[in-house]
């Protein structure tokens, strides 16, 4: 095999295609990642808050999030190296009674898939979240087992450890074509060159249709965008990942946690989304989020603002991922529309394509494979997704 | 009062002011009402004020500009930044030590909407370049709002003991900086299409092309159809080892203790850097009564204007030319300061190390253009334009003029009938922010039985009010460039002490010779406290370059009102001396002792970004394992997303990458993120927090304190 020949190239080095190149590499597949960024992770894996959660009502999202938490969890021990995981649990909080009864709905699901998730009524729901306000709040459910690291770390991990394996990167390179030759994928076209390969990962994330596009096909995967913002460390406050699912003017729901190295991070999800690719800053979030942040959690009104920024949301038509291979095109494999849940599914996606392409797959993978497959039906959407 | 204000100065007069009572870690202390909580500590002796969460490392004051958080304390248990904080009768302090707890007591519950002020022109800082440009932005009917996150206006200006250069009618030359700034805000005041908004800071600048500020605590919004970026500079850091001790701190920072809180933070400075800044800073400190040890630059020459050199060289001031530092010494604040001579190859001669007693070390090795409003309006099409430092540094007269021409400009695009700035003012901008030239060195030719003035000003530098002010028109620029070098024309001198009086350089004398005998009688201003002279004492006297001439006789102080709180004092000079005589050493006898203590430079344990505790070898080591993005380096190691935003890391990083010899075009730069400082969230949900402004209080320069007492 030439020096440019490679049995996967993935396309984008971010919270997907580190995990795969990693997992990959580790199977002692050669591995090439092209990313048109500089370094690993600075699309949208940086603008990730860093939440991590089984606790989704799809079978597929829950098993895949697992792996993610058993692998982040045990990184440190593993290899040694910081990512700043912390089990500091989910909370949802419900200060109506329709969101009460659409949460103990969804609880029974979770349940019914295993889930250590439960519901704790006002009082015990405070204890866990000290500072809530108590103001008609009517409970919550609360999952003890999720929690959060950080994605910055956790970008610069999987690299460390893909490139020990043997993987490669190539930054600051753009894939032009995906070379297809008797019906099959032979190889990817740069800028700068060329490289052999029979399998393409396209692990673009939000530019996951243009690449889609380079190989002939459409994927359903239309970016919007989140804005997020941390404010200075604090003194411990609380632990959960608080989710307040009320919506508001401009506001589908919002969320925030205290790291463990005391910043507090915060997110919301725009209604109606903000369609496209634009990550500029805008005026309206700030207003917004504190507004409903300090309705929550009213002492976090002197907590400093320090930045805030904005990421993609690679979202699909049902709110879950695109992942494997197609039949229109083999070698051409796919894990793309995270739709926002990239750094929490990465790990597990990760692993998940690297049994697919080395043929160790599971029948629980083909049974994820199938709820994720592009060939699915795209019109129920996940509860609380 | 305590030995750490300032009770005598020259120039500037204490105001009344209310004294109250705080606390500091339990223990009572005074300060006055309304000046910033760094203030009131530094008066006391305090200057640790507290502990980084991360290595304990001290922390004390470093921008005192709101800025960079380095001074956070707690305030009745809440972090504030002391030098943004004005003090309240019974306040409670304590240091910061690890990170801060949220008081459990909220603020407050009410709400007020957050409100949208629609305005043509926004003008972002209220110093000399902004002031110029509201005035003709003014004058051709332009609504405009100028913000400035100080109580009053004048940015840089307040801190300006001295007289400017420049020319008299085109930036105010001849007057001090601080009676510029009070002239300009007057001027400003007219227009009432005009509103100054002090105590607010913009904070972003959305994609919508509004600005968010937070006005006296509150969040507002401005739309403004054009934006004039005015935010002047902040100072360079510099790496070397201890560069974070407290006692470590930038020219601006120590001024604004001095010169506008009368607070003496220092009893022994070194002062690093010999350009303009750290030349004036100098002075200002002797002018203060503070020891200056000593101050290094690490060229063969200083990059200041001569006349500021030669003003510290005749106080006595020991001028280390190719010299650097090496480290701040010290456990817990600055204890000493070692330099050491630069080699030709620019790097440390082993063995030339000295060390020097030293309590505080200013950094003043240049400025940086504070543009991120500039780079934010222009990505979003907001129509912009900078002027003063935050266009290109320079002198604040060159500001003022360009803040002139940029105000005309913006108000010709909102379609003001205006003409263009005329050409030639292009001209002159250009010509006050020239470099200084070439030190062409004295000429002095003495006129028998005559008095004239005698110019120790041998560099070229844009400035001529000797030019303008001399009633008999007997002092010349040939040619008539601002720069050109002044002289007598030998002719018609009365002897009127004016040019003596004004020259921003203090670098006019006046020699009578027309009384016969031995000596001549030769008049220099003088700009130290009233009590450090008196008729009748004998004064050691310099030359230009601050060798000594000899002893000789006061025989008369005086301080004539035209001369600005400067005093004139006559001398009784031998006749061959007189046109030499320069200055009057006055500085006390300058510690000089050298410690025996050879220090090898530790580069890799230097602190890069302050506010993470990032030190250079983390950094050097992505740089050698590949590394040319500044995101990554962010996310790896954390340097630039502390509370100060990379304001400070950024120029030390781009100095790492150049020291390893990467190429800076293969250096992805950090992506530029709102917000500009820290503000609590609740300002977004219209919550007022904080206490109000730091009031009114500091440097109101007494309009005649001499008057009568001499």
């Amino acid at each position: 095999m030439s020096a440019k020949s490679y049995d996967v190239v993935i396309a984008g080095a971010g919270s997907v295609g580190l995990p795969a190149a990693y997992h990959l590499a580790a199977r002692g597949v050669k591995t090439l990642v092209i990313d048109p960024l500089p370094s690993p992770g600075q699309g949208s894996n940086k603008a990730a808050i860093g939440g991590v959660r089984a606790t989704h009502s799809k079978p597929s999202k829950i098993r895949l999030c697992l792996d993610s938490i058993a692998e982040l969890s045990s990184w440190r021990e593993r290899h040694g190296r910081e990512i700043e995981w912390f089990a500091g649990g989910y909370v949802f909080v419900a200060y109506h009674e329709d969101d009460r009864r659409e949460l103990l709905e969804l609880l029974e699901v979770q349940q019914s898939h295993g889930l250590d998730i439960g519901w704790l009524e006002r009082d015990e729901l405070i204890e866990r979240v000290p500072h809530l306000s108590a103001e008609g709040l009517l409970g919550g459910t609360y999952a003890p087992s999720d929690g959060s690291a950080s994605p910055l770390l956790t970008a610069r991990a999987y690299y460390e450890e893909a490139v020990r394996l043997g993987a490669e990167f190539h930054f600051g390179e753009r894939i032009t074509a995906i070379i297809r030759r008797h019906g099959r994928v032979v190889g990817v076209r740069t800028e700068r060159g060329g490289y052999a390969t029979a399998t393409i990962l396209n692990a673009a994330g939000a530019w996951g249709q243009a690449v889609a596009r380079m190989a002939g096909l459409d994927v359903p995967v239309t970016p919007d965008s989140h804005e997020a913002g941390i404010t200075e460390p604090l003194a411990p406050l609380f632990d959960p990942m608080v989710v307040d699912i009320r919506p508001g003017e401009g506001v589908k729901n919002s969320y925030f946690y205290q790291r463990r190295e005391g910043q507090i991070l915060f997110c919301l999800t725009p209604d109606p989304p903000f369609l496209g690719t634009d990550r500029r800053e805008t005026s309206g979030f700030l207003p917004r989020i504190a507004d409903r942040m300090v309705d929550r959690v009213p002492i976090l009104s002197r907590a400093k603002v320090r930045r805030t920024w904005r990421g993609l949301y690679p979202m699909t038509p049902d709110g879950s991922p695109i992942i494997g291979a197609v039949e229109e095109l083999p070698g051409y494999l796919q894990a793309v529309g995270m739709c926002g849940q990239g750094y929490m599914l990465g790990p597990g996606v990760g692993q998940l394509i690297a049994r697919l392409v080395s043929g160790a797959l599971s029948d629980h993978d083909h049974e994820v494979l199938k709820d994720l497959s592009a060939n699915r039906d795209f019109t129920s959407a996940e509860a609380l997704g | 009062m305590s030995d750490w204000r300032i009770a005598e100065h020259p120039i500037l007069t204490a105001p009344e002011r209310t004294p109250v009572r705080f606390t500091w870690c339990g223990r009572e202390l005074e300060g006055y009402l309304g000046e910033p909580v760094s203030s009131a500590l530094f008066a006391a002796g305090v200057r640790v004020f507290g502990n980084h969460p991360h290595d304990g490392a001290p922390q004390g004051i470093f921008c005192a500009n709101g800025q960079c958080s380095q001074c956070t304390v707690l305030a009745f248990g809440a972090p504030v930044k002391a030098c943004m904080t004005p003090l309240v009768a019974g306040m409670e302090l304590l240091p910061l030590e690890g990170k801060p707890a949220l008081p459990l007591r909220p603020p407050s519950a009410e709400r007020h909407p957050i409100e949208t002020s629609e305005v043509e022109c926004l003008v972002l800082g209220g110093g000399p370049a902004g002031l110029s440009a509201a005035i003709e932005l003014g004058r051709n009917g332009v609504r405009t709002i100028v913000v400035d996150d100080k109580h009053r206006l004048g940015g840089k200006l307040v801190l300006q003991t001295h007289k400017f250069f420049g020319s008299i009618e085109d930036c105010h030359a001849g007057t001090r900086g601080i009676d510029i700034a009070r002239n300009l805000a007057a001027e400003v005041e007219q227009f009432e299409v005009v509103q100054v908004w002090l105590n607010t800071t913009a904070l972003a600048l959305f994609a919508d092309r509004k600005v968010g500020l937070l006005r006296e605590n509150h969040y507002v919004v401005v739309r403004p159809e054009a934006l004039l970026v005015a935010t002047g500079a902040r100072e360079r850091a510099l790496l070397f080892r201890g560069n974070t001790l407290p006692g470590v701190y930038g020219a601006g920072a120590f001024q604004t203790l001095v010169n506008r809180d009368m607070v003496r933070p220092s009893k022994r400075l070194f002062v690093i850097g010999g350009g303009n800044v750290g030349l004036i800073a100098a002075y200002h400190a002797l002018q203060a009564g503070i020891q200056v040890v000593g101050l290094c630059e690490a060229e063969p020459e200083c990059g200041g204007y001569q006349v500021h050199r030669d003003k510290l060289a005749r106080m006595g001031v020991p001028i280390h030319t190719s010299h650097t530092i090496l480290s701040a010494n010290g456990s817990e604040s600055v204890e000493s300061v070692t330099i050491a001579r630069l080699g030709p190859d620019r790097l440390p001669v082993a063995g030339s190390e000295r060390t020097f007693p030293a309590d505080t070390i200013l950094i003043a090795v240049g400025l940086t253009p504070v543009d991120e409003f500039l780079w934010k309006a222009r990505e979003f099409n907001l129509p912009v334009a900078a002027a003063g430092d935050a266009e290109e540094i320079a002198e604040a007269s060159a500001a003022m003029f360009m803040g002139r021409i940029r105000g005309i400009e913006i108000a010709r695009q909102l379609g003001r009938e205006v003409g263009p700035p005329p050409p030639e003012w292009h001209r002159t901008a250009e010509i006050l922010k020239s470099r200084p030239g070439a030190a062409i060195g004295e000429e002095l030719e003495a006129i028998e039985r005559s008095i004239f003035p005698v110019f120790h000003c041998g560099q070229e530098i844009p400035c001529n009010p000797c030019t303008t002010i001399c009633p008999e028109q007997c002092i010349v620029i040939e040619g008539g460039d601002l720069r050109g070098l002044p002289e007598y024309t030998g002719e018609g001198c009365i002897g009127c002490e004016r040019c003596v009086a004004l020259c921003p350089g203090v670098a006019i004398t006046l020699v009578d010779l027309r009384p016969s005998g031995t000596h001549a009688v030769v008049t220099l201003p003088f700009e130290l406290p009233r009590e450090k002279i008196r008729e009748g004492e004998v004064v050691t006297v310099l030359d230009i370059g601050g060798a000594i001439l000899g002893n000789v006789e006061v025989l008369r102080v005086r301080a004539p009102k035209f001369a600005d709180h400067a005093l004139l004092v006559r001398l009784s000079v031998p006749r061959e001396l007189a046109l030499s005589v320069a200055g009057i050493r006055k500085a006390e006898e300058t510690a000089m002792e050298k410690l025996d203590q050879c220090l090898e430079p530790v580069a890799d344990d230097e602190i890069v970004c302050r506010c993470e505790r990032v030190p250079a070898g983390a950094v050097r080591d992505l740089i050698r394992d590949g590394v040319r993005d500044f995101n990554e380096i962010k996310a790896v190691t954390r340097a630039g997303m502390g509370a100060c935003q990379g304001k400070t890391c950024a120029p030390l990083l781009r100095r790492l990458f150049r020291e390893m010899g990467v190429d800076e075009r293969e250096v992805t730069e950090s992506t530029r993120r709102p917000l500009v400082i820290e503000v609590p969230l609740g300002a977004f949900a219209g919550i007022a927090t904080g206490r109000g402004p730091v009031r009114d209080t500091p440097v109101r320069h007494a309009t005649d304190p001499h008057e009568g007492g001499l």
